[in-house]
């Protein structure tokens, strides 16, 4: 088991410095200059030199990037060129919002999808396996900025019960910070359960077939104590598998819904900084983004271990 | 008796009702589509910047009233000099920033000598090029001498860029901006919003509003429901295009469209083949249909310009005759050009609604006359690097949103690429001329020289789109400079 994790650790780092790397090499390619987009069509090239090195853009590039990367050693960030205020604080205010974004809705969509998935795969076949699946198809067909936008009208603008969109801060109180984010989560939720309740019926009916299957039934096992003690734990792994890629999108890729919502998410700041050249800041974002989806990967990885005794060994 | 209490408490409860009634709201939530990189006007040509800012929280020592005149600021008063060189301002007393510390001559003088100094980093610092000195004469007393006469001076110092900034706070205006206006910044939340105050103790007319926020909505399907919630009660200007119609007939809302300082071109290399031919561009000009173009790209709403010139400026001559829309008439002057099967070339667009909608039409009405147009779009990085500083295009739309920026066109090495003696000389006489009739008479030259060089395919005035509550009163119909003054707003009941 330890062996597996150093392995697994080992791994990481090394995807990490590669895509440090890869990310300010493709970065540089970029057209753009964060000093020009700053001063606009009214100045002159001179002063936007004066900018790029006060900005410290007049560097040699292999400089920069050390300087870059060797702070990324010391958990330092850089500091943003347009906002003009460390990466970790503007990485750390965005964070406050999709981090609970990501896990409320990750956790709505579990707890909706997965005895769906295993309900209709113990009833496949029947008209509530047909059921369950075409809404799951529903939700999966269904673009959620337009469901969004179908929330927002119902609930905020119809029905008054929660604001339009805009985040509060967590410094308003818990319950006004939750009440912005329970629309963006139920519209992030949605397709992501179609997806997850798929997978588990899919994974159910696959594992419902095996032979084992039948022989703890000839054991004398009821239905439902094979289902949830050996075909769940079975099928768990593909589940755990689609779990882990989603929370990484979630963290990252709301970007539509954010700004739906406008809400001040890690998707929109990703979005601003590339738009405003703020290099600084995409790579860092970047980089943690890396670094999230090699942990979760990790600890998906780990929890295969857990369900599948099988895979402790040292591999 | 019993009857009694409970028509009391009914008449408590009504009053306590009615009490925010006749008490009108002072607060306001106002939406834009695009939030600042950071909030110091002198460093940036971001436009939200002055779009927040501008005669709210910080001032200048002359400002643009919402006709564009200029108009006293923190200058009560100003001499000119009969040679037109000596400028000296009277201050008001009194004046104190919002971190307390006293307004003075000083401030004035570090200002403008921070703006064009050689360090600086003002994305209008052309505007200050005519000061050779800024001498403090007594605290309240402030003269600028330049080196030659220049007309738009005083307009000059009431751009959002020539605000005056205290010595002590000029470098964490960024994070934190201190100035001297009726708002004070209270918050900046990243990504959301930015809250500003009612200052203690202004010098200035009182303003109604105790607290604004402005909240920055990327996206015009998500602006409306927040209008209609009424989380958000105003969006002073904000592209709306198709969702426009969806509040048009609610009577709840005012939808207000006024102009802008937006000349919307078809950017064209005077330099580059084919488009350095005269006749090129004279057949790409009476290609044009100008009514197809801002029905498609403004939803109809932006006004015809037939040179770079803004419709409500006094000075407007309108020129949109000068080639007008002929198709067979664009075929034989292309021909007469040397070109009688037309030719290729490439349209970069950028990523604005007008540009890219515009873009469309505007290429399918120049395939009309022969003129085959390759769409690149691009984004604006890279729009301001290829096409802007790089010149390497052969035409592009944009809409050039600086106030009074004609003389762009006399600039050399601008991306329009346009080299003409005659205008050069125009724009030079404007900046030796301050009397009115003589610039206003100046400013028609000008206007007409562009015209009939057809510069660039003259296109549109970008029209500015306001929605907001029907009980508001004193927001800007037009945009003659960025900016959304609130010192005028108020509730009516």
């Amino acid at each position: 088991m330890m062996t597996f994790v150093f392995k697994r650790v080992l791994f990481g780092l090394t995807t990490l410095v590669l895509a440090s790397a890869v990310v300010f090499a493709m970065l540089q390619v970029v057209p753009g200059d964060p000093a020009r987009l700053m001063l606009g069509m009214n100045a002159t090239e001179d002063q936007v030199q004066v900018l790029r090195e006060q900005m410290g853009l007049n560097q040699p590039l292999v400089l920069q990037y050390l300087d870059w990367a060797g702070g990324l050693l010391r958990l330092d960030f850089g500091r943003s060129y347009t906002y003009s205020v460390e990466v970790s604080e503007l990485v750390g205010e965005r964070l406050a919002v999709s981090l609970p974004l990501a896990l409320i809705s990750l956790g709505l969509s579990t707890l909706v999808a997965i005895p769906l998935g295993i309900y209709a795969a113990s009833r496949r076949g029947k008209t509530a396996d047909a059921v369950s699946m075409g809404a799951a198809q529903i939700g999966m067909a269904m673009p959620n900025f337009w469901f969004a936008l179908l929330l927002i009208y119902v609930f905020a603008v119809w029905l008054r019960l929660v604001p339009a969109g805009g985040f509060p801060g967590w410094s308003a109180g818990v319950w006004p910070a939750l009440k912005a984010l329970i629309l963006p989560a139920l519209a992030l939720a949605l397709p992501q359960a179609a997806i997850l309740a798929r997978v588990t019926r899919s994974a159910m009916v696959e594992v419902l077939g095996q032979d084992y299957i039948r022989t703890a039934r000839a054991k004398g096992m009821t239905a439902r104590s094979v289902l949830w003690r050996h075909a769940l734990r079975n099928a768990l792994i593909p589940v755990l598998t689609i779990l882990g890629m989603q929370f990484a999108f979630l963290l990252a890729g709301t970007i539509i819904v954010e700004n739906v919502f406008y809400l001040p998410g890690l998707g929109r700041l990703v979005f601003q900084a590339i738009s405003q050249r703020d290099l600084v800041v995409v790579q860092s974002v970047v980089m943690l983004l890396v670094a999230a989806v090699i942990l979760v990967n990790l600890l998906v990885d780990l929890s295969y271990a857990l369900v599948d005794p099988r895979l402790r060994g040292n591999r | 008796m019993k009857t009694i209490g409970r028509l009391t408490a009914v008449g408590l409860l009504a009053v306590a009702i009615s009490g925010p009634a006749w008490a009108a709201r002072t607060d306001l939530v106002l939406a834009m589509p695009l939030e600042p990189p950071h909030l110091d006007p002198t460093a940036s040509a971001a436009a939200a910047i002055d779009e927040v800012f501008y005669a709210n929280v910080f001032e200048g020592l002359t400002r643009i009233g919402e006709r564009g005149e200029v108009l006293p600021g923190l200058a009560e008063s100003w001499t000119i000099s009969d040679d037109g060189k000596i400028y000296t301002f009277k201050l008001h007393s009194g004046v104190k920033y919002h971190d307390g510390t006293d307004f003075d001559a000083s401030d004035v003088k570090f200002s403008l000598d921070r703006a064009r100094g050689e360090k600086s980093v003002n994305a209008q610092k052309a505007l200050f090029s005519a000061i050779d000195t800024v001498e403090v004469v007594d605290p309240l007393t402030v003269k600028v001498m330049l080196k030659q006469p220049q007309g738009s001076f005083l307009y000059n110092m009431a751009w959002g860029d020539a605000v005056i900034v205290a010595p002590e706070s000029a470098d964490t205006n960024k994070e934190k901006p201190i100035g001297t206006g009726p708002f004070k910044f209270q918050n900046w939340a990243k990504g959301s919003s930015i809250t500003l105050v009612k200052a203690d103790g202004y010098w200035g007319s009182p303003i109604f509003l105790n607290k604004a926020e402005v909240r920055f909505i990327p996206d015009a399907a998500a602006a409306i429901p927040a209008l209609l919630s009424g989380d958000v009660q105003a969006l002073p200007n904000f592209p709306l295009g198709d969702a426009l119609p969806q509040v048009q007939a609610d009577p709840r809302f005012k939808v207000v469209i006024g102009s802008t300082e937006g000349e919307t071109v078809l950017a064209t290399n005077n330099k580059r083949p084919p488009f350095d031919n005269l006749k090129v561009r004279q057949a790409i000009a009476h290609a044009l249909d100008r009514k197809a173009i801002i029905d498609g790209a403004t939803g109809g709403l932006g006004t015809p310009i037939g040179s770079h010139f803004a419709p409500h400026n006094p000075a407007y001559v309108d020129l949109t005759g000068t080639y007008p829309y002929d198709p067979a008439k664009a075929r034989e002057v292309l021909k007469e050009a040397g070109h009688p099967n037309g030719f290729k070339a490439t349209l970069k667009l950028p990523p604005v609604g007008y540009a890219r909608l515009g873009g469309e039409i505007i290429a399918s009405q120049l395939r009309e006359v022969g003129i085959d147009l390759q769409i690149i779009p691009v984004e604006w990085p890279v729009w301001l690097k290829t096409v802007f500083t790089d010149k390497d295009y052969d035409l592009s739309i944009v809409a050039h949103t600086e106030p009074n920026d004609i003389d762009i066109y006399g600039r050399k090495d601008y991306y329009f690429q346009y080299d003409n003696p005659a205008f050069d000389k125009v724009i030079a006489d404007l900046n030796l001329t301050s009397d009115e009739t003589k610039r206003t008479e100046l400013y028609k030259q000008a206007q007409k020289i562009l015209a009939e060089d057809a510069v660039n395919g003259f296109l549109f005035e970008l029209p500015k789109i306001g929605i907001w509550d029907a009980k508001i009163e004193g927001l800007w119909q037009n945009s003659p400079i960025q900016a959304n003054d609130l010192t005028k707003v108020k509730w009516v009941e």
